[in-house]
């Protein structure tokens, strides 16, 4: 925080002009490479992928022509709307169960964790070491009819024999917040270690019990960090498809496996960038809330 | 100093019950609770290690999660199936390729970003938004539309485009992260480079490189990671040759080969030193 103010400050030396034209140039310069490559790679397939929804394609031959015809959208949408929907409610439930999850631990590293800062948020980075697949496929395990969890219940009569996760909307949720926890408690815990502990002391000499200690300093204060982690938690979730395809079964569908089947299965482009549209459009709502009340240049401090 | 003083004094006078239900919030039900949290994360890599020396019954090699007993044989066996040591070697190769590339693009980016203000450099405002904008985006979208792209102008999936499009997707992690560190940057340093004469490259090399490389380390670190891990845009934009995760995913279909984990294990344990190694790193330095 303090080096960025530095930075904002008139220039304590006056540099001295250099040659007028490669000064001039040279922040141009600089961004070029990676500018060109962000444009012809990222803003430029988004741009075809408008184009292409405009597109139909045959299912017979798999030929796409350009008809200029709005109708694959709401086509679309009318088709996959219960996806949509389903992936909504998936990517909220998990964004809201790591919220609660991650707020006191994100809390306790943050006010207690003392010297041991580093290896807390460490530990929180673990899952992120090992592959985003395998730790999917190990949740199949784990939550599969023979695995630790299940055996375990079923033998202790806890739950009655027949009883299954796989497969589930539950399954689904699980893997989403496990996979995605991390992106919420890092976020959090930088907003929380910003506050200045005075505060909450001032809180409690001003007679705050902890409840509103907590409703009124410490969660304003710790806003910026929530709405970080809803974007780094909920957009990826909303889009993901790998959860669903290897913990869910076939009636809790997401949109990301749609889009997916569209373009490598069906090969019906239009239809799958008609999708990829509308969840774009879905996400940058939320992304533009998110800018409109934190700012675009937040995002780099809960990174 | 006066402020500080005034609020311990302040504290010593607060209510008690407060303060003693918040010190035993911190010091026994917060504590035990983050432990269940990370015992939770810990857990399903905790179960790939133990079960990456699992034996396995039967004629099909696939893992399983009724424990057989112990064996080192995927261990000693891990290049035993050929898809998956090629498609490991691929991801290296790919994750060294487009680390590569984005610690270069994404470091001249950041130096661009923080060292001119937007009335030097028109567009930085925008250049800021796309940086955001690329983070933010689902990655599903990115994925896909970078299929479309390289499907509408004829470019044959495979190792190229796999560069192509992990470097899209690392630049803007790289210059975060290095403009992060470079915000706090003395710039008289530089300025008495040139006072001793230095050209501009000479300056750069000697002086700015040296000065900021943790950041640019940090940056070429997340850019690896990024990359080794992907699966969402991969999946979209490999050929024949699939990168670890696509295969790995590939298998759940068929039934995964014990060696996954076994590539699983390795691929943490790398990972968990360079994390170690960093925070041994930085303390050394404060």
């Amino acid at each position: 925080m303090d080096e960025s103010v530095l930075t904002d400050h008139p220039r304590r030396v006056t540099p001295r002009r250099r040659g007028g034209w490669g000064k001039r140039l040279a922040p141009y310069l600089l961004s070029l490479p990676a500018g060109l490559w962000l444009v012809l790679l990222f803003i430029v397939p988004l741009a075809v992928m408008l184009v292409q929804s405009l597109e139909t394609c045959s299912p017979a031959t798999g030929l796409c022509t350009m008809t200029w015809s709005w109708g694959e959208l709401p086509h679309q949408v009318n088709l996959y709307h219960q996806q949509f929907i389903t992936s909504l409610l998936f990517a909220a439930a998990a964004t809201v169960i790591d919220l609660v999850i991650a707020f006191p631990i994100a809390y306790w590293i943050a006010f207690y964790g003392g010297h041991r800062k580093n290896f807390f948020l460490i530990m929180l980075l673990v899952p992120f070491f090992v592959s985003f697949v395998i730790r999917t496929i190990v949740w199949e395990f784990i939550l599969s009819n023979n695995g630790i969890v299940l055996t375990f219940l079923t033998r202790n009569h806890l739950v009655p024999s027949g009883f299954h996760v796989l497969g589930t909307s539950y399954a689904v949720v699980a893997g989403l917040a496990y996979n995605y926890l991390p992106f919420t408690a890092l976020p959090l815990y930088v907003a929380i270690e910003r506050i200045d502990r005075r505060v909450l002391d001032a809180a409690h000499d001003l007679y705050a019990n902890r409840t509103s200690a907590f409703r009124r300093v410490i969660l304003p204060l710790a806003m910026p960090g929530i709405f970080a982690a809803f974007l780094l938690t909920f957009i990826p979730a909303f889009g993901d498809y790998l959860n669903q395809e290897i913990l869910g079964g076939v009636s809790n569908t997401m949109i990301g496996t749609v889009i997916q089947n569209s373009f490598l299965v069906n090969f019906d482009y239009a239809g799958g960038a008609s999708l990829s549209v509308v969840l774009l459009a879905v996400s940058l709502l939320g992304i533009w809330l998110y800018a409109r009340l934190l700012g675009t240049s937040t995002i780099n401090e809960y990174l | 100093m006066s402020v500080q003083d005034r609020t311990d004094t302040a504290a010593t006078s607060r209510p008690e019950r407060p303060a003693r239900r918040r010190r035993k919030l911190g010091r026994f039900v917060l504590p035990t609770y983050s432990w269940l949290v990370i015992a939770y994360l810990v857990f399903p890599i905790a179960l790939m290690i133990i079960y990456s020396f699992n034996r396995v019954v039967g004629g099909l090699q696939q893992v399983s999660f009724s424990w057989n007993g112990f064996t080192t044989q995927w261990y000693r066996q891990w290049s035993n199936v050929p898809g998956l040591t090629s498609s490991f070697w691929l991801s290296i190769r790919l994750a060294l390729v487009s680390t590569l590339i984005a610690t270069v693009l994404g470091t001249l980016l950041a130096i661009a970003l923080v060292r001119y203000r937007s009335n030097k450099f028109r567009g930085k405002v925008a250049v800021e938004q796309v940086l955001f904008l690329n983070i933010a985006a689902p990655e599903i979208v990115m994925g896909a539309s970078l299929l479309g792209l390289f499907v509408t102008f004829n470019v044959a999936r495979g190792f190229l485009t796999l560069v192509l499009a992990h470097v899209m997707f690392s630049i803007a992690y790289v210059t975060v992260t290095v403009r992060a560190r470079l915000s706090g940057f003395d710039r008289s340093l530089e300025e008495a480079a040139y006072d001793l004469g230095a050209n501009p490259l000479t300056t750069f090399r000697l002086v700015t490189l040296p000065l900021i490389m943790p950041g640019v380390l940090a940056g070429a670190l997340m850019a690896f990671a990024l990359s080794i891990d992907d699966f969402v845009t991969s999946n979209f934009v490999s050929g024949t040759a699939p990168p670890f995760p696509v295969w790995v995913y590939g298998a759940t279909r068929v039934g995964i080969p014990p060696q996954v984990f076994v590539f699983g294990t390795f691929i943490f344990m790398v990972g968990i030193a360079f994390a170690v190694m960093s925070i041994v790193l930085s303390r050394k330095k404060s």
